[in-house]
């Protein structure tokens, strides 16, 4: 209990973080990023057999990589976090000359960042190709990579999941943050998924399910996915989540994917999360 | 009695082939992806050898691009094939995102492109792919002429760290060149010395441009041929020189107007040295099918095509 309350403490660092960087440019993705902080914060500071003095080879070390690059808020400031790049230069993000591009990039050499994403539907594509070099180099070590439920409308994920399982890449453990929700309104109303689970069990990947906002289900479900990988098969975690989790009036809404709270607004967010580690 | 001669044709693709079964036991970190055209690309021969390293995509070119910039993070060198329109037109953002702007070491290997696919079609025959990939920051863009230079290339391009568009073709062309040259990416390539006119050519006509100054020399005008294996980086500074001293310049290439050699030799002496330029190049139209002799005649980019341009670019000297 005692881990599960120090991760939740950098969770609501993060939130903090990531709402005063979008709220500071006025420009950015809060919704999603607040949904997918509990599993970037699971990953990094409990999952992960990472080093912070980035190497963009990754050899030996487990590797993530972000397809939905709209969540960079998120996922910069806890690179920042664990160690990669100081957490003042958080401050820039989206600025003129800055490292933290809107949305994730290598050009400008921002340590924890493999390749660009942005432009959705590529990231399981790259994360195979990576989880493929692991295996020629006899790395033992995991690929992870979160997916957007509204990104795996592109054709092109459907082309990685078929790839994955033809040539049994079963060192990759992929994400899908499913909130339900894309910028036009929910996934029902845009474009339906129906059955997310049947199909990816039809692509031949385990599936497995856990809450997406719960620290203890995602420690649980990795460790159990990180057991079932080996077997020939890649692996597909549908982590349940809510759009904008931890600000209540953000939750559950497309209305928050691309726009930055106001002054008053960011306030009363603030005041829903505990400052833990020190504001940037 | 003409300065080149040659005793075979052999396709390019197979140059192709042939540089990457050499790069396979030379380099541990080449790996090779093809999006089921292995036998059209010639990577039988790796893929034998290699199994462990050579990795069957389907017909899923997204994806394929993808795989191959993931790889370069573990080190690996990729070579990912297919026909050259498949390789660009169809999966431009993923080259774009995943391997241009993140400088990934991935080699675009683009058999079958322009015209001389041939009985396909407009479908298969891209003419535009030279523009759209040297558009991109970061993106090399080689042409090799024949089979020798098309190993000679594979080969070179494996030592250079970036990402590299490699552009080859279907049919058999006259084999020319030194097999055991060293191949100098971003040099152009002296093939005649001359005073009256600059020819550049690129891809398959640079036989027709030797063809063409062979004749052009018999009535007196003296052409100086230049061989452009690399649209990117262009080489500037050798035909600048060449352009000053000829002070009229032809382009020969087997693409679109609009985007390739001329493109970018154009704009290169409009900001230098503007001169008079005429274009042996497709025009704005698709192809079609017939035969690649048939198609290179009635799309003009014969080498009596490339004499005329240069009788015609003399009289506005």
């Amino acid at each position: 209990m005692e881990n599960i309350q120090k991760l939740e403490k950098i969770v609501s660092q993060v939130r903090r973080d990531l709402l005063r960087m979008i709220h500071a440019k006025k420009s950015g993705h809060p919704g999603g990023s607040l949904g997918v902080t509990d599993l970037l914060v699971c990953l990094y500071f409990e999952i992960m057999d990472h080093n912070k003095d980035f190497k963009m080879d990754g050899k030996n070390e487990d590797i993530f990589f972000l397809s939905i690059g709209h969540t960079s808020a998120a996922w910069y400031s806890v690179l920042a976090r664990s160690g990669y790049f100081p957490v003042k230069e958080l401050a820039s993000f989206r600025a003129i000359d800055s490292r933290l591009q809107g949305h994730p990039a290598t050009a400008e050499g921002l340590p924890g960042v493999r390749i660009a994403s942005g432009s959705l539907g590529q990231g399981l594509s790259n994360a195979c190709g990576a989880a493929l070099a692991k295996k020629l180099n006899n790395d033992k070590k995991f690929v992870y990579c979160l997916l957007g439920d509204g990104e795996i409308q592109e054709g092109q994920v459907w082309e990685a999941a078929l790839f994955a399982q033809a040539r049994k890449i079963d060192n990759l453990i992929a994400f899908i943050d499913y909130n339900g929700q894309q910028i036009d309104g929910t996934i029902e109303d845009v474009m339906n998924l129906k059955n997310l689970r049947q199909k990816w069990e039809a692509f031949n990947w385990i599936v497995l399910e856990c809450n997406g906002n719960n620290m203890q289900e995602l420690i649980s479900t990795i460790k159990k996915a990180q057991e079932l990988s080996g077997k020939e098969q890649p692996i597909m975690i549908l982590s349940k989540t809510e759009m904008g989790h931890g600000v209540d009036f953000m939750t559950g809404s497309h209305k928050w994917h691309g726009v930055p709270p106001s002054d008053e607004q960011l306030e009363n967010a603030l005041s829903q999360l505990e400052e833990t580690l020190g504001d940037y | 009695m003409s300065k080149y001669t040659y005793t075979e044709k052999k396709d390019t693709r197979s140059g192709f082939g042939a540089g990457l079964a050499e790069l396979g036991k030379i380099n541990n970190d080449v790996v090779a992806l093809c999006a089921d055209l292995t036998g059209s690309l010639k990577m039988n021969e790796f893929q034998k050898n290699h199994p462990d390293r050579f990795f069957q995509a389907g017909i899923a070119e997204a994806n394929m691009m993808g795989v191959a910039a993931g790889l370069t993070i573990g080190g690996k060198i990729p070579f990912a094939g297919t026909f050259a329109g498949f390789a660009t037109g169809r999966v431009y953002d993923q080259i774009r995102q995943a391997i241009a702007y993140s400088n990934k070491n991935v080699k675009i290997a683009a058999s079958h492109a322009g015209i001389t696919l041939g009985e396909d079609g407009a479908t298969h025959q891209i003419l535009e792919d030279i523009g759209l990939m040297k558009m991109l920051p970061n993106m090399t863009v080689v042409v090799p002429c024949d089979y020798n230079q098309t190993k000679a290339a594979t080969i070179a391009i494996a030592e250079h760290k970036g990402p590299v568009y490699l552009r080859f073709g279907r049919p058999a062309v006259p084999n020319f060149t030194d097999p055991n040259q060293k191949f100098e990416i971003g040099k152009a390539e002296l093939l005649y010395e001359g005073s009256d006119v600059t020819i550049l050519a690129t891809g398959h006509l640079v036989w027709k441009a030797i063809e063409a100054c062979d004749i052009l020399l018999q009535k007196g005008i003296k052409a100086e041929v230049f061989n452009i294996h690399t649209i990117k980086p262009f080489d500037k500074e050798t035909v600048l020189k060449s352009i000053k001293k000829t002070k009229a310049m032809v382009c020969a290439e087997e693409h679109m107007l609009n985007g390739g050699l001329t493109d970018t030799a154009a704009q290169m002496a409009a900001l230098n040295f503007p001169i008079p330029i005429e274009a042996v190049a497709i025009n704005d139209t698709f192809g079609e099918s017939g035969t690649p002799d048939q198609l290179m005649e009635k799309y003009g980019l014969t080498t009596n095509n490339i004499v005329q341009a240069v009788e015609k670019v003399l009289k506005r000297k």
